[in-house]
């Protein structure tokens, strides 16, 4: 049993993981062990599961490193942003530690705090424990748990009442190990009432060796809140990446999460949004470019639990080689959730008679008065457009990649900070055009 | 004058039936052809088959274009040759602006002939001249390629992206269809001024009343995958009177 070796080092290591970490993370520990003994890693033997066998992942042997040591590694020296008009505060986490050191001075505003989640948990006990770990449920879920036994670091956003950040936050999350690495890492993001957030978090590989990540990201949008939560990843091929990502939403909060795989190992991103308020809009939306044989699995749930929220979700896939990418999208409206608005579309093109796609939308309704709607389809890049393009002199290959990307556009057209969806769309247009997407001259991704 | 294009003999399939069956035509550069027939005597798939619709199947025959063998040529290499279909049900291409796609065709159509792209002050000089030329909407040109377009401008942004690429030979499949006379008046005034002594037009239309716009130096009689009858434009006007029975029934 692959979980066995796992509870052994957490057993015997237990007091190096604590003392490395913070008390309102340790007291999670023993929960979420009991748990994981009883659970265990998800294997294809549970339908959501299917395609994405977790525990496999698991057998290969990772290093950990539970004393938290800090790398001798300047990400600010080497992180060259130059996106036009993309002016950010920036934080890296190295692996699964925060960055905590030549961080340039930046002016946030009174009372936010944008750092370690570790130094949070120990400056802001209140805070911290009103809201970690009470939506990444550890129960019937096997990574999660995991993720919050062994978990000592990562990456928090507070964002008190009323207070908006004008800028954008920028995370970089880097994969930065000589040897095979574990990485657990939490993200947790508190935007309260009447308050405003974007954050990108940009995925990076930087060693060859094989990385294993989990990752555990809560969002609690108070009331009238508004969050952008941009996700992009660019990993090696070496990369198996677990995301689990938790969204609450208040009345009337805005939140829009939207996920951009272009390279990748093998992903699987878990979203839960729980509609807590009513007149609460969510978005969530995926956009996945893979080839060879890397693998993208995304599953999204929208629990509309009251009345008059809205929700939208847009996935599209793009396989080419022997890629696979599979998509559930669930959507479940509660008794009395009536006035709900839900809406999902997945779009997908297989680019290659290899290339496989397993797409499963379910609706659980119990409400009779909502507008709820799904759209599914899967094939191949339209023939007469492709002629249409070719007659007026625009090569094949140059054509494919036109309506690809034209294809593959629609779902960042939905990112509402101007320059990240240009930046992205840019880097789209290279993934392409077959360049590595990387940004301009920065020197991280070598 | 010289000769263009150089239709012999031509048979083409389309899904395994034979649609035409031994086509000959002539076109001379300064020359406009137009060609008649009545439905499903083969006049699209003429127009596709020129172009190199991979949906169709060419047999026998063949088509020789500024004395080089059209046939073995790729759709994007005939369009750096200088050949243009308006086409009879233009595409929708959803995400694909107008400008960057006119862009790309031109500068890929520049590159075939070895000249170098155009530069940004000329693209926008010469877009807003043949947007002009075929009173297109300047907001269409930021929208994406005939998405949500009208009948009319659809057949007019045929047009636009025919002025824009200045073909040699430019086949207008039935460009009339659909249009009311004042969008039929400026799309036949937008082919009337492109005329040149040095390309040629293929005009495939089932009415004189685009003819009036366009005088054609031939009209040719599609039926049954073969040219019957072609004559001066006086014939179109007989079309126009007598129909078609009186040319076909030797041929049924």
């Amino acid at each position: 049993m692959v979980e066995k070796q796992y509870i052994d080092i957490f057993t015997q290591y237990r007091k190096l993981i604590d003392e490395n970490s913070a008390e309102g993370l340790n007291i999670y520990r023993d929960e979420a062990l009991r748990e994981f003994s009883q659970t265990g890693f998800p294997s294809k033997k549970l339908e959501d599961y299917h395609h994405t066998n977790v525990a496999k992942f698991f057998e290969k042997d990772y290093g950990l490193n539970l004393s938290q040591l800090g790398k001798d590694f300047n990400p600010y020296a080497s992180h060259i942003c130059d996106v036009p008009d993309l002016s950010t505060f920036l934080f890296f986490l190295v692996n699964d530690l925060f960055y905590n050191e030549n961080i340039p001075v930046s002016i946030l505003p009174n009372g936010v705090y944008v750092g370690s989640i570790r130094e949070f948990a120990k400056t802001h006990t209140d805070i911290f424990s009103k809201y970690y770990g009470k939506i990444a449920d550890v129960k019937n879920n096997g990574v999660v748990a995991f993720n919050t036994m062994f978990v000592q670091d990562g990456f928090l956003v507070y964002v008190p009442k009323n207070v908006e950040i004008d800028k954008p936050l920028q995370l970089i999350n880097l994969l930065q190990s000589s040897v095979d690495y574990l990485a657990n890492r939490r993200i947790l993001i508190i935007v309260e009432d009447g308050a405003r957030l974007k954050l990108l978090a940009c995925d990076h590989t930087v060693d060859s060796s094989n990385f294993l990540v989990t990752q555990v990201t809560e969002i609690f949008a108070g009331k009238n809140a508004k969050v952008d939560f941009y996700e992009l990843e660019v990993n090696s091929e070496a990369v198996v990446r677990l995301t689990s990502t938790f969204v609450h939403q208040e009345a009337s909060s805005n939140v829009m999460v939207n996920n951009v795989t272009l390279e990748c190992g093998v992903t699987r991103n878990n979203y839960r949004v729980k509609l807590a308020g009513e007149h609460a809009e969510a978005s969530v939306c995926g956009l996945v470019v893979a080839e060879k044989e890397q693998q993208v699995d995304n599953h999204a749930f929208l629990d509309h639990a009251v009345p008059n929220c809205t929700s939208t979700q847009l996935f599209k896939y793009i396989l080419q080689d022997n890629a696979i990418g599979a998509f559930c999208g669930r959507i479940l409206v509660e008794k009395d959730a009536q006035k709900t608005q839900a809406y999902q579309t997945n779009r997908n093109l297989c680019m290659s008679p290899q290339a496989r796609m397993f797409s499963k939308p379910q609706l659980e309704i119990y409400a009779d008065d909502v507008k709820c709607s799904h759209g599914l389809t899967t094939g191949q890049l339209d023939e007469d457009a492709l002629f249409y393009l070719r007659s007026r002199g625009i090569g094949k290959q140059k054509a494919y990649d036109m309506l690809m990307q034209a294809f593959a556009a629609e779902v960042l057209q939905h990112i509402r900070v101007p320059s990240v969806r240009e930046r992205l769309l840019e880097l789209l247009e290279q993934r392409f055009k077959g360049e590595v997407s990387r940004c301009g001259n920065c020197l991280i991704c070598k | 004058m010289a000769n263009l294009l150089n239709i012999e003999n031509l048979h083409a399939n389309v899904e395994g039936n034979e649609i035409l069956k031994g086509l000959s035509l002539k076109v001379n550069k300064g020359e406009v052809h137009a060609i008649m027939g009545p439905n499903g005597s083969g006049k699209s798939t003429l127009a596709s088959v020129l172009v190199g619709n991979p949906n169709y199947e060419v047999t026998e025959g063949s088509v020789t274009y500024e004395g080089k063998d059209l046939l073995e040529m790729d759709p994007e290499e005939r369009a750096g040759e200088g050949l243009f279909l308006s086409f009879q049900y233009p595409v929708e291409i959803p995400g694909v602006s107008m400008t960057n796609f006119i862009r790309l065709a031109l500068n890929e159509t520049r590159k075939y002939k070895g000249l170098e792209p155009i530069s940004a002050t000329d693209f926008l000089k010469l877009m807003k001249e043949k947007r002009e030329l075929v009173e297109l909407d300047k907001s269409l040109s930021n929208r994406s390629v005939n998405e949500g377009f009208s009948g009319g401008e659809k057949k007019r942004n045929e047009i636009f992206q025919m002025a824009m690429l200045n073909p040699t030979l430019s086949i207008l499949d039935e460009t009339d269809s659909g249009l009311d006379i004042d969008a039929l008046r400026i799309v036949a005034a937008g082919v009337q001024k492109l005329r040149s002594k040095d390309n040629a037009t293929i005009v495939i239309t089932h009415y004189q009343r685009l003819l009036d716009h366009i005088k054609p130096d031939v009209v040719h009689v599609l039926y049954k995958g073969r040219i019957i009858k072609s004559a001066g434009p006086e014939l179109a006007l007989e079309l126009e009177e007598r129909g078609y029975d009186w040319l076909i029934k030797d041929f049924d």
